[in-house]
């Protein structure tokens, strides 16, 4: 099977595992749990078998330019972290990692249910944008073990900052009564934009599928603008059902016994995971420009952003140590994070980048 | 609460330096103010900016946005004076708040424990109680082991009532890990500061065998002497397999003060050249637009000749080593390709990608074997005949290789501080103070044990440890000697 078909698998798993642990959350019954589990541990064995088919695809063409590198060295170098691509199937793993560890840890199901969907979002993402899946050679500035360590624990925290917004958001609902306070506003827009990036990357799947090029490649089809304003209509009906039914999700959450507590326990450890290896991913990044360039920090746009990011979660860290800030205003302040997180990691490359004049990647 | 009203003019600024609020605020100022810079292009003058600016105001108003955010320094606004002062008080907030709270953490770390009361020892956040049936001596000896094992300092004293009470601690320095985090961020601005000060940043396009004994910095392009001299010797780019992507950007350097080569280095990208505090990193390369000294370089195998290396000019006939052979570089091109249609040959590009000479033969002052181009990257090309090789290798002295040269001595310190910032990162997450309290004392045949314990961070996993302790403490006085 190639790298592409169980990737295909395992986002179908997340988004069937998303469901599942709807299920699971509606229904209450151990079975569906367990399926639920199932499907996610497929899913994540899938994603694991085609991260390490393509490793060996880079390998071997590694090898094929550079047969007299030692095998460790062709190992590194071929590591699957080189393009926006392949980080991002990295970053997805990462968080389902995360979020499998404390699924076991805490016996707890029910933050499956916002976790699988981030994941099959940012798998389907990659369908959507059409980014290139080429395994490209390496350049000579990214043959380092420096970026590589950079990459790998920039996405470790990244996959702990997905779980945090998981939970803070789950907290949100559990915590607001009113449809019209900003925390529910705030939380509902944004979820409702998540499920919206899943939905229109199907339907532009199946509406305008991409097609083959000459040389064997697949070239998106952009839709015409009709699309993209039925989608805006799609996406105001979706905020309108995610604002009416989320003080019914809180019912389902109450149930659970999942407290404000628990889920603000739970974010603040995710965080503490990942805010170290955020400051260490920023911390290997400047060293490896060090080497590469000469210059640890340069500002450039997609630096400045894991700084921003940095910021927000050190707000959050500080503020819960001021007196009534425990609860909805850092969840808040968690959501935040997580928002600069997927800017940081994709913003920059598809917006700012656009505005200006860096190339993606 | 003391009230604000009380406090002197001194006191109430060292308050409101140290206050976490001002943190929060300085913080939130810093990552907002930091968005504009990644929207407007930094140091990318006027026409860009326009441009991005168009997008969000649109044209008309663009100019006059232009002039508003220029005049507030946002053009190059990491550097401009109120970022600067926003970062200064917030390293002054830092400091503050560090000192203002270390004496009492001190405390915390250093202070002696003291054995706690049954009451309060209740209250604690952990409490273990059950019997042992041994004696007291054994369930205290026990206990000492089992807290020894674990890595606590402990002590013992007596209880009033005629039991002993074993207490103890570890990692009580752990609660330093936060000021270490805090610190290690000043100590990055220090050596960032010392960077900017005594430091520079600059290029330096040396052709090979060319030497310089200055850089030029970047923005103001004004020279700065090295005191020292650097050569470039030779730079090649390789590529991966046909293509003409870059694999490898290389330049050998030499390191030449009075005269003398001191040192010698091939440099390329993630690999520089270090020399007295002054770092040569692989930056670019270049063609020379008409190369005076360029040498055709090849690489000769006749029978009886081996790897022998001639360095020709254009238009100047050679002799190829053993033989009696001349040959003649008539024609060069950088990057010479193939025409797929019309399979006629072209130059591609300007840069030094493919590249080929053209060579005619001659012996006796008359032409023998067939003139033809013999390309670099196409070694069979140089086959004459079955007996004579003649490889093309390199065109020296026809490029150029474009160097990005740093001093910064306050590198280190950066380096220091995030080395400090990781590993005390971990501990501040990771590592807690804990401290346990054992009441033993005897009731009737039995010993009642009461253990109580506290950890400044992540009780769950220390109440698992307290788990593990009371079944050891139990095996361990029951079972005696294991
Ligand atoms: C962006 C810069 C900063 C970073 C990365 C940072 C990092 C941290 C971290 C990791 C913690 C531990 C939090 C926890 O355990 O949950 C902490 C705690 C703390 N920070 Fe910061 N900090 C920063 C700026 C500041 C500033 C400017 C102040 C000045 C008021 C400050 C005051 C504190 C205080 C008082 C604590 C609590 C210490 C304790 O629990 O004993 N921080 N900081």
């Amino acid at each position: 099977m190639s790298s592409s078909d169980l990737f295909n698998i395992s986002t179908f798993a997340y988004i069937a595992a998303m469901v599942a642990y709807i299920a699971y959350l509606v229904f209450r019954k151990n079975g569906i749990g367990y399926t639920a589990t199932g499907i996610t541990i497929l899913g994540f064995l899938g994603q694991t078998a085609a991260i390490i088919v393509r490793w060996q695809e880079s390998f071997v063409q590694w090898m094929r330019f550079s047969p007299d590198t030692s095998f460790l060295l062709a190992i590194s170098r071929s590591a699957p972290l080189r393009n926006l691509y392949e980080s991002l199937v990295f970053f997805i793993w990462s968080m389902i990692v995360i979020y499998l560890v404390i699924e076991f840890v805490y016996k707890n199901r029910s933050l499956g249910a916002f976790v699988t969907p981030i994941a099959g979002l940012a798998l389907a993402f990659i369908e959507m944008s059409g980014m290139s899946k080429d395994i490209s050679p390496l350049v000579p500035a990214l043959q380092s073990n420096w970026l590589i360590a950079h990459v790998l624990i920039s996405f470790f925290g990244y996959g702990a900052f997905g779980v945090s917004y998981a939970t803070a958001n789950m907290h949100l609902i559990l915590e607001t009564d009113d449809k019209k306070s900003p925390s529910y506003l705030f939380w509902a827009v944004t979820f409702a934009a998540f499920i919206w990036c899943i939905f229109i990357m199907l339907a532009k799947l199946s509406l305008y599928p991409p097609v083959m090029g000459a040389d064997g490649r697949e070239i998106p089809v952009q839709p015409p603008v009709s699309f993209w304003i039925g989608g805006a209509v799609v996406y105001a009906v979706l905020l309108g059902l995610v604002w009416r039914l989320g003080l019914s999700l809180k019912k389902v959450f109450r149930f659970f016994a999942l407290s404000t507590d628990i889920l603000d326990d739970i974010t603040y450890k995710a965080i503490a995971v990942g805010f170290p290896l955020l400051s260490l991913g920023i911390i290997t990044g400047a060293i490896w420009a060090d080497s590469a360039w000469g210059t640890y920090w340069s500002w450039d746009p997609k630096e400045t952003w894991s700084l921003i990011t940095w910021f927000v979660y050190a707000l959050y860290l500080h503020s819960r140590l001021m007196r009534g800030w425990k609860g909805r205003k850092t969840a808040v302040l968690a959501l935040i994070g997580f928002i600069s997180v997927i800017f940081t990691y994709l913003g920059v490359n598809l917006l700012l980048s656009g505005l200006h004049s860096y190339g993606g990647g | 609460m003391t009230t604000q009203k009380n406090l002197s003019l001194p006191d109430r600024i060292w308050k409101f330096f140290a206050s976490v609020t001002l943190a929060i605020i300085l913080i939130a100022a810093l990552a907002l103010t930091s968005i504009v810079g990644t929207i407007i292009e930094q140091n990318a003058g006027y026409e860009k900016n326009i441009k991005v600016l168009s997008t969000f105001v649109g044209e008309g108003l663009a100019p006059a946005a232009y002039r508003i955010f220029d005049a507030m320094g946002f053009m190059n606004m990491y550097h401009s004076w109120w970022f600067l002062t926003l970062l200064s008080l917030f390293a002054l907030n830092l400091t503050i708040c560090s000192i203002d709270r270390l004496p009492r953490i001190w405390k915390l770390v250093t202070d002696p424990m003291i054995p706690l009361k049954e009451n309060v020892l209740r209250n604690l956040a952990i409490r273990k109680e059950f019997t042992v049936s041994a004696s007291l001596e054994t369930a205290q000896s026990a206990t000492e082991q089992v807290l020894k094992g674990h890595g606590f300092a402990f002590n013992t004293a007596p209880e009033d009532g005629g039991g002993t009470q074993v207490f103890g601690q570890k990692g009580g320095y752990s609660r330093l890990g936060v000021y270490v985090v805090h610190g290690s961020i000043l100590v990055i601005f220090v050596g960032s500061i010392i960077g900017g000060i005594f430091g520079f940043k600059g290029g330096l396009n040396l052709p090979e065998g060319a030497t310089s004994d200055v850089v030029y910095l970047y923005g103001s392009g004004s020279q700065v002497p090295l005191g020292f001299e650097v050569k470039c010797n030779w730079y090649e780019t390789e590529f991966y397999g046909s293509s003409d992507q870059p694999k490898l950007f290389k330049s050998e350097l030499s390191v030449i003060e009075n005269g003398q080569e001191i040192l010698r280095k091939w440099i390329r990208v993630n690999d520089p050249l270090v020399y007295k505090g002054v770092t040569f990193y692989q930056s670019s390369y270049g063609p020379i637009s008409s190369p005076e000294d360029g040498y055709f370089v090849f690489t000769a195998n006749t029978p009886g000749v081996e790897n022998e290396t001639i360095w020709a000019k254009k238009n100047q006939p050679f002799q190829i080593p053993g033989t009696d052979i001349f040959a003649t570089v008539v024609d060069f091109s950088p990057a010479l390709g193939t025409n797929r249609q019309t399979g006629q040959l072209y130059t591609y590009t300007s840069s030094m990608n493919n590249p080929a000479v053209k060579m005619v033969f001659t012996r006796e002052g008359k032409e023998t074997l067939k003139p033809g181009w013999i390309w670099k990257r196409w070694p069979q090309t140089g086959k004459l005949t079955d007996e004579i090789t003649l490889d093309f290798t390199h065109y020296w002295g026809a490029q150029f290789t474009g160097l990005q040269v740093r001093k910064d001595p306050g590198v280190w310190l950066v380096y220091l501080g995030c080395t400090l910032m990781s590993i005390a990162l971990f501990v501040a997450f990771f590592m807690s103070h804990r401290k346990v309290w054992v009441r033993i004392e005897s009731d009737r045949k039995q010993t009642r044990v009461l253990l109580g314990a506290s950890a400044s961070k992540n009780r769950h996993s220390f109440e698992k440890a307290v788990d593990k302790m009371v079944s050891e403490l139990t095996v361990k006085s029951e079972g005696g000697n294991s």
